[in-house]
């Protein structure tokens, strides 16, 4: 008979599932005790070199039930757990160990937490106030921060806990190779090779990866203290990879976009591209107002009256088109396929234009940054599938068949990140249509050629659903609240077919997975990692 | 113990010792050819294991055992390297074998590497060793010609090629893993061990790391027989069934205060006094030890009383040392400081520190700051029990650290601390009448705009 393997863990009991492989921080974890840690993170090796989650370990003889201790402190982090392993995090010799290597941390460190970025959320200081001495016994005297310019992010110098983190993630994740460490002894020092700047496309982790100060984000640099941001779940919409991601802001206000884990996903890891993606959402060039431009003077519109009067156009326009664009979520795209549905029964619908730039890029460790720089061309794919037979059309298919002037109504949905992204030349087509609804984040030669010219949510601003391209579905729900004038699509969809109550995503998305196979394991509910469509409908299928 | 026949070092006083020519001519090369002839590489292991022989290279480790770890299934190559990177403060037995018998150092990596099934071997020599490398090089070329290195040795099945790699100068480099990181060409920052480099080691290939007088011990067991290697040292302590014993010849270097400074080739087990004494001619200018260091400097020191334990693997652990380590012996005579000694001890710890380990790379440095404090006449007696605090708790032998070095920057610390406290507290008081008894240091902020 064999039973599962069981660790002690401070006197509580884990029990394991055979074939599972743990160190001693992540099996504490799971008992809900925390080994605090600088250089270990589970997506980088294993180096042991910070020494605070040094722990005491034993073996407990199955058969008396004795308890004999290593005489040694080992590092929790290259402990592998096993069968009767037990573990003590809460020893004095512990205590005393961890203290100390916080008073070594923090002899040279320069103390300058109130004008650290960092403040608030280093382990440093969370590390020293649980594990630390009261009292300053050294009187060495303590760094002045030296900044140093490192290529995508600044390095204060003194503020370095030589965890390596930075220095590892360049070998093995980006594959870049561009941090070392550079001197010996207390004179290590993160650095570049002179010329060979930090410069990659997922740099922006080592700031993220960074325990304490030292790397800082160019980006988010003295703009906020970490205290005044709420975080929110989010998902990417860079491209088609859809990373998990925090959205972090501050009334309303986006102040920094970070990786959420997700091991099915993007693990721990974003792009710069991502990263750094959130500026079009503040952009004063933004759409605001809704417009019908019907004689020579546009006429400023009103929202309340706005669902039945562009309701009344449609139906007296004839034959409808509408454009889902791949920046639509899954529950938005369905409800506006079944808006125009409703009014024509034979309404077209047609996939917006796919923004692909380059080529996919490739990590070592398996990270991609996708060519296809929008969210959510599956999931529109598959919504359009549904409802039009199988028949997916791209819109330069469409657009030549606008000439005969069969089509009077077209709906054209945006939610591209910046303005002009259409030439005019492609646009003209449109100029046939009797009546062009335009909803969209920035003016374009598209907009300028709508009837009714409507401002579209940002990313952060709506509730949805996007399917990356391994048919992975998040859903996620909104951050921050979009500016004054503009209503999130979904909201005027499902205003405008006449549902009662606020738009509810959730809803949909059942409605969605009830109705079509493919979203079926969406049905019981999303957890916040997501869920993969594909591998749960095979194995319903088995 | 006068009359003992030097064996690691009978070659050295020949003229052109370092050629093959007069290497075959003393019987070199006899001992691989017969070796090859008669026994498996199982077969050598186990003669080393029953010679009892450990380590020449500090820790002591038993040579057989460790060469006992190396997986039998791998699919291999297998590598040796040989620590040839002797920077352990007062050592310099390696370099001796090397400039003068480099055919010795190469005949025992011949065989040790006909055991431990490697068919490359790295020297990792020193970068301050000039003339060795030269040596070495010239004593390759000569084996390559002669057919002791190279395919099928001698016309046995075995082949081996041997490679001199320079090291750039860091006492780190000592450790193994360290070694085996710097050879990979990366920094030489030590390995967490587990795996050992018996699992994998260089390349993530099993490894074996030993020093280069414990591949010469190898050569004259293998000559001579483990019983022979038996007959000579310390035996093994009847008491403690985990004691391998010290056996064999022991090349032990003296420097410091003492009339002759040089290296002899005694057995293991000879007592410090009469190392000094009667191998080193005495201290200088007729005076009194104050303090001897038994093993390199990382093992500590012992007082002029101590002196008479003798020189094997647990003789200094009795008086506190660390352990034999090199057989380094420095011996200062009682003109000198031991406030100097020691900042000069922490100081070099400090520099060496690899910096990977938090206890080691601010509290070695952390030292040295207060050290050079308390010379400055700005001492308090706090600090002594702060760096007693430090010391105690950094290196392996705590848990808190990598590899051995910190434990190598503590033992001085403890030892000098503990058996010349009164020293310390003298020189304290007296440079700082006023502040001797400050508890606390002065504020931070005091301390940035000073």
């Amino acid at each position: 008979m064999t039973s599962d393997p069981v660790v002690l863990i401070d006197g509580r009991e884990l029990e394991l599932s055979p074939g599972e492989r743990l160190n001693a921080i992540q099996a504490a974890e799971r008992v809900g005790i925390q080994i605090p840690h600088y250089c270990w993170h589970p997506g980088l090796t294993v180096v042991g070199s910070c020494r605070m989650c040094l722990v005491e370990v034993g073996t407990r003889d199955a058969a008396t039930g004795e308890i004999s201790m290593m005489p040694k402190l080992i590092p929790g982090c290259n402990t592998p757990v096993r069968d009767g392993m037990v573990i003590v995090t809460n020893s004095e010799k512990v205590q005393q160990a961890r203290a100390m290597v916080e008073e070594d941390l923090l002899l040279r460190h320069p103390i300058d937490c109130p004008i650290c970025d960092k403040a608030g959320e280093c382990l440093l200081q969370d590390y020293h106030f649980q594990y630390g001495r009261d009292e300053r016994r050294a009187d060495i005297r303590p760094f002045t921060s030296r900044r140093r310019d490192i290529g995508d992010v600044t390095l204060f110098v003194d503020r370095c806990v030589m965890c390596s983190r930075c220095v590892r993630f360049c070998r093995e994740i980006s594959g870049t190779n561009e941090l070392m460490v550079v001197n010996r002894g207390a004179h290590e020092e993160i650095d570049v090779a002179p010329g060979f700047p930090l410069a990659n496309n997922l740099s922006g982790n080592v700031v993220d990866l960074c325990p304490v100060g030292a790397l800082g984000d160019k980006d988010f640099l003295y703009r906020q203290r970490v205290w005044y941001m709420r975080r929110h779940m989010g998902v990417c919409t860079g491209c088609a990879t859809g990373c998990s991601i925090w959205v972090e802001e501050n009334q309303d206000r986006i102040y920094r976009l970070k990786p959420r884990e997700n091991p099915q996903v993007n693990r721990w890891w974003i792009c710069n591209e991502g990263r750094y993606g959130y500026p079009h959402v503040h952009h004063d060039q933004r759409l605001a107002q809704p417009l019908r431009r019907d004689g020579q003077v546009p006429v400023d519109l009103d929202w309340t009256a706005l669902p039945a009067e562009l309701l009344e156009r449609l139906r007296s326009a004839g034959r409808l088109a509408a454009v889902l664009s791949p920046y639509l979520s899954v529950e938005e795209a369905y409800l506006l396929a079944t808006l125009v549905r409703g009014i024509d029964r034979e309404a077209r619908l047609v996939l917006g234009p796919v923004p692909v730039v380059g080529e996919d890029e490739r990590f070592p460790n398996g990270f991609i940054i996708s060519s296809e720089k929008c969210p959510n061309r599956r999931g529109v794919e598959e919504i359009i599938a549904r409802f039009e037979n199988g028949r997916i059309t791209a819109l330069d298919h469409f657009l030549p068949e606008l000439a005969d002037g069969q089509i009077a109504g077209v709906w054209f949905s945006g939610g591209y990140k910046n303005a002009n992204w259409i030439e005019e030349e492609k646009a003209r087509p449109l100029a046939a249509v009797k009546l062009l609804v335009v909803q969209d984040l920035f003016p374009s030669a598209i907009s300028a050629l709508a009837t009714y010219e409507l401002p579209a949510a940002a990313f952060a601003e709506r509730d949805g659903s996007y399917v990356n391209r391994n048919d992975h579905l998040q859903s996620v729900r909104w951050a921050i609240r979009p500016p004054h004038g503009v209503r999130p699509e979904g909201t005027l969809y499902w205003e405008m077919l006449g549902r009662s109550g606020l738009y509810n995503a959730r809803e949909v998305l059942r409605e969605i997975a009830a109705e079509i196979p493919y979203f079926h394991a969406a049905g019981a509910g999303v957890p916040d990692v997501g869920l993969n469509l594909k591998v749960n409908s095979l194995a319903e299928r088995t | 113990m006068a009359d003992y026949e030097p064996v690691l070092l009978a070659n050295i006083h020949k003229e052109g010792s370092h050629r093959l020519a007069v290497y075959e001519a003393g019987g070199g090369y006899r001992t691989l050819r017969r070796v090859l002839q008669e026994r498996s590489p199982a077969g050598v292991i186990e003669v080393i294991r029953a010679s009892n022989l450990r380590g020449r290279g500090g820790a002591g480790f038993p040579t057989g055992l460790k060469w006992s770890f190396l997986p039998a299934d791998h699919p291999g190559p297998f590598y040796m390297c040989v620590n040839a990177d002797e920077s352990e403060p007062g050592t310099f037995c390696n370099r001796v074998q090397m400039e003068l018998d480099p055919h010795q150092v190469i005949e025992g990596i011949i065989l040790s590497c006909y055991a431990t099934r490697a068919n490359t071997a790295y020297i990792y020599l020193r970068y301050e060793y000039p003339l060795a490398l030269e040596r070495l090089e010239t004593a390759l070329a000569e084996c390559r010609d002669k057919g002791y290195l190279g395919k099928n040795i001698l016309g046995h099945d075995f082949s081996l090629d041997i490679h001199v790699h320079r090291g750039a100068g860091a006492y780190i480099c000592g450790e193994e893993t360290g070694l085996i990181e710097s050879l990979e060409g990366k920094r030489a920052w030590p390995r967490i061990k587990p795996p050992f480099p018996a699992v994998e080691g260089l390349f993530r290939k099993p490894t074996v790391v030993n020093n280069v007088e414990t591949l010469t011990c190898v050569l004259h067991i293998l000559d001579r027989g483990a019983d022979w290697f038996k007959s000579i040292g310390t035996p093994s302590d009847p008491k403690n069934p985990r004691d391998p014993g010290s056996y064999g010849p022991k090349l032990y270097g003296i420097s410091g205060h003492v009339e002759r400074p040089g290296l002899v080739e005694l057995p293991l087990g000879v007592p410090c006094r009469e190392l000094i004494e009667e191998h080193a001619g005495g201290l200088r200018q007729g005076r009194r030890a104050k303090a001897v260091v038994p093993g390199g400097l990382s093992t500590g020191v012992m007082t002029e009383s101590e002196l008479d334990i003798p020189l094997d693997f647990s003789g200094p652990l009795r008086v506190g040392c660390l352990g034999l380590g090199t057989a380094g012996v420095i011996v200062l005579d009682e003109t000198y400081s031991m406030i100097d000694f020691l900042h000069n001890s922490c100081r070099f710890f400090a520099h060496e520190s690899c910096g990977q380990c938090t206890p080691c790379r601010e509290g070695t440095h952390w030292a040295v700051a207060m050290l050079q404090r308390i010379k400055a006449g700005r001492g308090r007696l706090k600090d002594l029990d702060l760096l007693l605090e430090i010391a105690d708790n950094i290196g392996i032998i705590p848990g808190t650290t990598i590899c051995g070095l910190a434990d190598g920057a503590a033992w001085p610390i403890k030892t000098t601390l503990r058996k010349f406290r009164e020293e310390f507290v003298d020189h304290i008081k007296q440079t700082n009448p006023g502040g001797y008894t400050a508890q606390s240091p002065p504020p931070a902020m005091a301390l940035v705009h000073k």
